[in-house]
């Protein structure tokens, strides 16, 4: 709980982020849409280092288009998404034998029966929405999306489903600084994920994969699917539920896929109309 | 890249110069043409040839680098690109047998009544005439570093892709990655084919073993004879072995008693002067023969001088490899 509370604080910040992001990003998308021109607004040359000035406009309709989804609790709908018996028929409720349960996942499980632990699903849906709710705001604001899972049975899934979403993917063997030693790694100036998703939190060897210790330590919030044998302790959203079948993991996989591209298109919904709606009484 | 274009526009206009210079035509200067000038311009006795003046487009000059991965707004352009190695990466998730074309779209496409027919690795002939890429070779395709495990995954996936039904659909991918063997027997010196007063059809040939010299002059007559040095075999040669190596390669091609050999031998001992008539022979038979058995006799070692020579004796040591009884104190 407590972890969730510092992430609301480090929200605003990151949106403040965002915001700065925005401001130097966003431009020349808006620059193709026709009647949005922010008048008489010119661009310097590479020579420059600081930015232009932006226009009052220009953060007033950013400041709205970022902050009218924080009013509403579910703006995206999410909550349509998710329902308890589709969870049940993708067997998500399953879990490992009694033997392998890890003993922070107690809370989570429903119960055990013939020494199979079962999942309480009720608290899954809870936590399946909250992490949806989060993963479309991030994608919203355009945020960079992490897909991790190091189970082989289902990497080509997982890479296919971040290429569909125009997010990223990282299935394969995780190098010790990918995201601690990042511009060493990459090159100088690179973005690191705004978000990391864990579709399995176990590496290839039944340990925790070092992604989600890397993910704290990088302040970059996480989201996981933790079955009854994994650690859910560093994750900002557990969600708990079966990682081992190829339904469930399906059911994930399509389920992070509509959120992310809902939440991108009710963004550039959001851009047109802010665009229409300013530029109507300028063109007076 | 601003920087590689204005390299690129000052290797044109020093090219130009350069024919002015030496009075040739700038439309039509060939890189072989800069090299002779630079080289007589620029003389230099440098034994390094790498260390030389050196003019060259700088596409070849400058590394292959990457250019920045992410764009204005800093998102990557790759989805891959987080893993370190995204282009080695998406190779290995584009062969995954998952995502290749499915049989059963192939099959519709010829024809739905035909039974399936599997082709196995071992028919392709295209498979069979080259190789797969070195891991060098990879690394210069993907621009990027990789492990030997890396690579050792890479072949054991397209192996694995190849041993599956229906791989010729793959083939056309798979083919990018292998390299064609040339054919080593186009590489042969064949000796040349003469014709005798009378219209038989000779041949000469050389062939050297250890520290003997034969020469062999193989007559299309029709009888089994063989002379060395002016005495018959039987005579030159009393170990059985000795004959064996003579009469191997014919016997080989099937032409025991085709031909008249002439042999001259000199040097070495009486096995190496066996064998450098059993290479000469067979150098000699090439020109009889179509490329085929060609093939057949380098594969069967007929055609390979034997390299090996007497090791020296050195110093400290009793004879070449034999060394003095070891004593501990």
């Amino acid at each position: 709980m407590r972890s969730r509370l510092t992430f609301r604080g480090t929200l605003a910040s990151m949106a403040a982020r965002a915001l700065m992001k925005g401001l130097l990003g966003l431009r020349p998308s808006r620059a193709v849409m026709v009647g949005y021109s922010v008048g008489g607004h010119h661009y310097s040359t590479a020579a420059s280092i600081k930015p232009p000035p932006p226009q009052i406009d220009d953060s007033n309709v950013t400041d709205k288009i970022l902050s009218l989804p924080l009013e509403k609790p579910d703006f995206f709908r999410v909550s349509e998404l998710v329902s308890l018996k589709e969870l049940f028929d993708a067997r998500v409720h399953l879990g490992h034998k009694k033997g392998c349960r890890h003993r922070l996942m107690e809370p989570y499980l429903y119960g055990c029966r013939l020494d199979h632990d079962i999942i309480d699903l009720d608290q899954t849906v809870e936590h399946l929405q909250l992490a949806l709710n989060f993963t479309a705001h991030i994608a919203y604001r355009g945020g960079i999306i992490l897909f991790v899972s190091r189970n082989r049975q289902f990497c080509h899934l997982v890479e296919n489903t971040a290429k569909d979403c125009g997010e990223y993917a990282h299935t394969r063997y995780w190098q010790g600084g990918l995201l601690t030693n990042g511009n060493i790694q990459y090159g100088p100036g690179v973005r690191l994920p705004d978000l990391i998703v864990f579709l399995s939190t176990l590496n290839s060897v039944f340990q925790q994969h070092v992604g989600i210790r890397d993910a704290a330590k990088m302040n970059i919030p996480s989201i996981g699917v933790v079955d009854s044998n994994c650690n859910p302790s560093l994750l900002t959203y557990p969600v708990p539920g079966n990682d081992d079948t190829p339904v469930a993991m399906e059911l994930y996989c399509r389920l992070f896929k509509m959120t992310i591209k809902r939440a991108k298109d009710k963004r550039k919904q959001m851009e047109l109309l802010q665009g229409l709606c300013s530029t109507g009484p300028d063109r007076l | 890249m601003e920087y590689i274009k204005k390299q690129v526009e000052e290797f044109d206009i020093g090219k130009r110069h350069l024919a002015n210079m030496m009075g040739e035509d700038p439309e039509n200067f060939t890189q072989e043409d800069i090299d002779r000038s630079i080289e007589y311009l620029f003389p230099s006795g440098l034994f390094e040839k790498k260390a030389r003046p050196l003019m060259k487009h700088p596409d070849q000059v400058f590394p292959k680098q990457r250019a920045i991965q992410w764009g204005e707004d800093r998102r990557p352009f790759h989805f891959l690109f987080y893993t370190g190695k995204q282009s080695y990466y998406t190779l290995m998730h584009v062969s995954t047998a998952g995502s290749r074309k499915s049989p059963s779209s192939f099959q519709n496409a010829s024809s739905p009544l035909l039974p399936p027919r599997v082709i196995s690795y071992s028919d392709r002939h295209s498979l069979s005439a080259s190789r797969w890429l070195k891991k060098e070779e990879l690394e210069e395709l993907l621009v990027e570093n990789i492990s030997i495990q890396d690579y050792n995954r890479f072949i054991q996936l397209m192996e694995s892709l190849l041993s599956m039904p229906y791989c010729t659909i793959e083939e056309e991918f798979v083919l990018r990655y292998r390299q064609n063997l040339e054919a080593q027997s186009r590489k042969q010196a064949m000796p040349v084919l003469e014709r005798d007063e009378r219209g038989v059809a000779f041949s000469t040939a050389d062939g050297r073993r250890k520290t003997s010299d034969s020469t062999v002059t193989l007559r299309d007559c029709g009888s089994g004879r063989i002379t060395i040095n002016g005495r018959d075999y039987l005579q030159y040669f009393p170990v059985l072995q000795d004959r064996e190596q003579l009469m191997f390669p014919l016997q080989f091609m099937g032409m025991l008693g085709r031909f008249d050999l002439e042999c001259t031998v000199s040097g070495g001992g009486r096995s190496s002067q066996a064998g450098a008539l059993r290479l000469a022979i067979s150098r000699g038979l090439l020109s009889f023969l179509s490329d085929g058995e060609m093939e057949n006799m380098r594969q069967a070692g007929l055609l390979t001088p034997d390299p090996r020579v007497r090791e020296r004796k050195k110093p400290g040591q009793k004879k070449a490899r034999k060394k003095f009884t070891w004593k501990k104190r």
